[in-house]
């Protein structure tokens, strides 16, 4: 009994050892890279594609897959800098934009579960139109003129809690409470057995399709989420804010070793996901390696790592 | 005669779990040689290692005079061994003489350009070979189950087999493709192909084999002829131990109606299907394969619409629209399919045990990990089921197996109503009976069952009341008093009641 705990545990320290391995060669290359004023501006950065990608974990276990992201991020970041913009309290537009993003999460679920649309046209089609409200919202402008507004919002990207980033402390704390969610509830378990089985879950008595929902309302809420963290630091939303962020997500959900055809996978993967991507991006910067040569590199990476995956497998 | 294949003193375990322990197993040319055991006894592990699936740890295996070690099927397929699974390798959206030549085609030169007219004059060649008469121009989906098998076997004979390997053929075929599938097997005896038949259905084996080899818990018990044994001592072989009689006796007290269905309708599939049964009765359904039971059954569970009809609960009407429903109302159903409907095969024994009713295991959500730990150990306990270990992906375990922890799935949520559809397909004699104690026991708590099943004489060897369907009426509802075969079989072809 043990022995097939262990085997499997072996298997998944993988992406962790990739982690470690890159971050001993950029170590080695770059003086700057294991200072802490670096590790603490990279963990900030990575925050945001890391909640999206936690998000996406669900989606994907579920074996659907949520393109909608960068757009749900967008429009919500919109409506919460345009609400603050016209002098509304700070955290009611925090509010509204989480619950903008929720919905938005929802309508991609009642598309899927009730429509019966695939995930991936579905969301592609909402990734369009959320894009498009959201330039429709902002005249295609970036909204500005909260600055220093709010004190809770200027907290969420740029302020220090015990000297550690806001950022990273919302990260870890939804890392921590989505981990014990798919460890230790129903939620989690029923989340797993949709995606190794639909039919069999709902002949079992499982709300598949409630289930579905509400996970795509998370990935919703926790886009919006990411999406707040960018505002506040930029201190403008963009319109074109979280463009091909879908693609960094997924990139860290298969790279953690999560199954895209659902049923298989964790969320500790995710995060360590997460990392491989944002210390790729700070170690080639350190680098100055050219941004062209950047993207060849990164998805050089995620081939690699994906094949050395596979290999374990057979 | 020298033996086509010769396994000797073969060993192979996963992890600590020794499951083939030094077999032997031998194959005559020309032969039709069953090979017996429970489930989890290592028949299909013995057949992987044969064939390269699984390497083994050690044995020798010598076909046509010669050793081999084949790494992978397809050489071994090189030496005329073919196994035929269970889970059939058909493309439905390719033709019949498409499938059979699947990457074999006849080429033009070496343009890649199929020659079609050969191909299909071949296939319907072989499929003649066979006594059958199939169009190679037909789609493979649109055909029976029986008749794709047909088509895999097909396949196997064009690329000169001589020895085919069948993993529980019958499984899924009605009565007549069984008929069917025997012919077949009868002719290819005749033309020097040696057939390895696995299969838990006694009365088959007794019919068309002429050695049975038996397994018991990876050990080789022995080979018996079949003109000098009989099912007892086969049976003794299989379990060590007598069994005594095939279905227990019980007695119980039928109480209040419990389930009433009336008018039900699904216009094209069924038509006005009406019974019901009482707490502690076994309703029998016997009926062709595809004469629309599986899908009364899924509509009355609310996994398929139905146009029409009422369904009462202990005499008041219920609406039934989800699974989700019936579990709440307490009717809890065994699918025919397991892979596709009843189990998620990559998780573990555990999980899947416990997946309906795994709310009432949890706190405010939150899974009580003793509480859910002691009742998946008192499943595997009570329903003997055969597993390393709780944490065992299902799809590790052999079929009967499988199916136990679909049973047991369902039993922890304690149904008062309880569907079962071919409730023992693919397990052996003694897992059967205990199969049939739980029914009993669940019936003598009071608990209604309808039990779908096409081999009869456990419809007889069950039920209080048998209901046959015929092209998706009910053909007759029969007291199970003197009750014979032909009665259930003239009803369930159509024929007076
Ligand atoms: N890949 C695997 N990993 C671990 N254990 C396995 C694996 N495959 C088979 N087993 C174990 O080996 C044993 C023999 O399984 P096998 O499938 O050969 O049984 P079988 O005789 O074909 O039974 P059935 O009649 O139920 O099909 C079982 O206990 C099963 O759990
Ligand atoms: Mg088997």
């Amino acid at each position: 009994m043990m022995e097939a705990k262990r085997k499997w545990d072996v298997k998944k320290l993988g992406p962790l050892i990739g982690l470690v391995l890159l971050c001993m060669v950029l170590s080695v290359l770059s003086d700057d890279f294991l200072t802490m004023d670096n590790w603490l501006n990279l963990l900030r950065q990575v925050s945001i594609n890391a909640l999206i990608a936690f998000g996406m974990t669900f989606v994907i276990l579920t074996g659907g897959i949520d393109l909608s992201v960068g757009s749900v991020l967008a429009l919500s970041s919109a409506i919460t800098a345009g609400m603050m913009a016209q002098g509304i309290n700070g955290f009611v537009a925090i509010f509204v934009g989480l619950l903008a993003g929720t919905a938005m999460g929802v309508l991609n679920g009642v598309l899927i579960t009730k429509g019966k649309v695939a995930p991936f046209i579905a969301t592609l089609a909402t990734m369009t139109a959320f894009r498009g409200l959201t330039l429709v919202y902002t005249d295609g402008r970036p909204v500005t003129g909260f600055a220093s507004s709010d004190i809770l919002f200027q907290m969420m990207g740029r302020g220090y809690f015990f000297g550690i980033p806001v950022p990273i402390i919302l990260m870890l704390v939804v890392y921590l409470v989505l981990y014990i969610a798919l460890k230790k509830t129903t939620f989690g378990r029923h989340t797993y057995a949709i995606g190794g089985n639909e039919e069999a879950s709902r002949l079992s008595g499982l709300r598949v399709d409630r289930l579905k929902m509400y996970v795509y309302a998370l990935t919703g809420a926790l886009s919006a989420l990411a999406g707040l963290i960018l505002t506040s630091r930029l201190n403008s939303a963009q319109p074109t804010a979280g463009t091909a962020y879908e693609l960094d997500a997924i990139a860290a959900v298969v790279l953690g070793g999560t199954s895209l055809s659902g049923g298989k996978g964790w969320i500790f993967g995710t995060l360590v996901g997460a990392l491989m991507i944002g210390v790729l991006n700070n170690g080639l910067n350190l680098l100055n390696v050219s941004s062209f040569y950047q993207q060849v590199i990164k998805g050089a990476v995620i081939l690699l790592a994906v094949l050395l995956d596979r290999r374990k497998e057979a | 005669m020298r033996p086509l294949i010769d396994m000797r003193s073969i060993q192979k375990s996963f992890g600590t779990n020794i499951v083939l322990n030094g077999v032997d197993f031998e194959v005559l040319p020309g032969e039709v040689h069953a090979l017996m055991g429970e489930n989890g006894a290592g028949k299909s592990t013995l057949i992987k290692v044969l064939t390269g699936i699984y390497d083994r740890d050690g044995g020798t295996i010598v076909v046509n005079g010669r050793d081999v070690h084949y790494r992978h099927p397809k050489e071994a397929e090189r030496d005329g061994i073919v196994v035929i699974h269970q889970e059939l390798n058909i493309i439905p959206t390719l033709t019949v003489a498409e499938n059979i030549f699947l990457g074999r085609e006849p080429k033009i030169g070496r343009t890649g350009v199929i020659r079609y007219k050969e191909m299909e004059q071949q296939a319907a060649a072989h499929l003649r070979r066979l006594g059958m008469d199939l169009n190679p121009r037909e789609l493979a989906g649109r055909l029976s189950v029986g008749k794709q098998q047909m088509i895999e076997i097909a396949r196997a004979i064009s690329t000169n087999a001589k020895c085919l390997i069948m993993d529980e053929p019958t499984a899924a075929l009605t009565e007549r493709e069984i008929q069917a599938l025997f012919s077949v097997i009868q002719t290819l005896k005749e033309q020097g192909i040696a057939i390895v038949y696995i299969s838990h259905r006694m009365e088959e084996i007794f019919t068309i084999c002429d050695r049975i080899s038996v397994l018991r818990d990876g050990q080789f018990i022995g080979t018996k002829r079949v003109k000098e044994t009989n099912v007892d001592e086969i049976v003794q072989m299989m379990v060590g131990r007598q069994i005594g009689e095939r279905f227990p006796k019980r007695r119980v007290t039928i109480g209040e109606e419990r389930l009433r269905v009336e008018r039900l309708t699904k216009i094209g599939v069924f038509e006005n299907v009406s019974f019901s049964v009482r707490a502690g009765e076994v309703l029998g359904v016997a009926g062709l394969m595809g004469s629309g039971r599986t899908e009364i059954m899924e509509a009355i569970f609310g996994a398929r619409p139905f146009d029409e009809g009422d369904i009462y609960i202990d005499g008041r009407p219920v609406r039934i629209r989800s699974p989700r429903q019936a579990v709440e109302h307490g009717i809890a159903m065994i699918t025919e399919d397991r892979k596709q409907k009843g189990l998620v095969l990559e998780m573990s024994v555990h999980e899947n045990l416990t997946l309906p009713k795994l709310e009432q295991l949890a706190t405010a959500g939150f899974i009580q990990s003793s509480k859910e730990r002691d009742v998946v150990l008192s499943f595997i306990h009570l329903l003997n089921i055969k597993t390393s270990s709780p944490d065992l992906a299902v799809k590790a375990l052999s079929g009967g197996n499988q199916q136990k922890v679909v049973f047991g799935k369902w039993l922890a949520m304690n149904p008062r109503i309880l569907i079962l559809d071919e409730p023992t397909r693919g397990v052996d004699v003694g897992a059967k009976k205990e199969i049939y104690e739980i029914i009993n026991e669940l019936a003598a708590q009071g608990v209604a069952i309808v039990m779908v099943s096409s081999e009869l004489p456990e419809v007889l060897g069950m039920s209080d009341r048998v209901m046959v369907i015929h092209e998706g009426n009910v053909q007759a509802v029969l007291e199970n008093d003197g009750l014979d075969q032909e009665t259930i079989m003239r009803a369930a072809t159509g024929g007076n009641r």
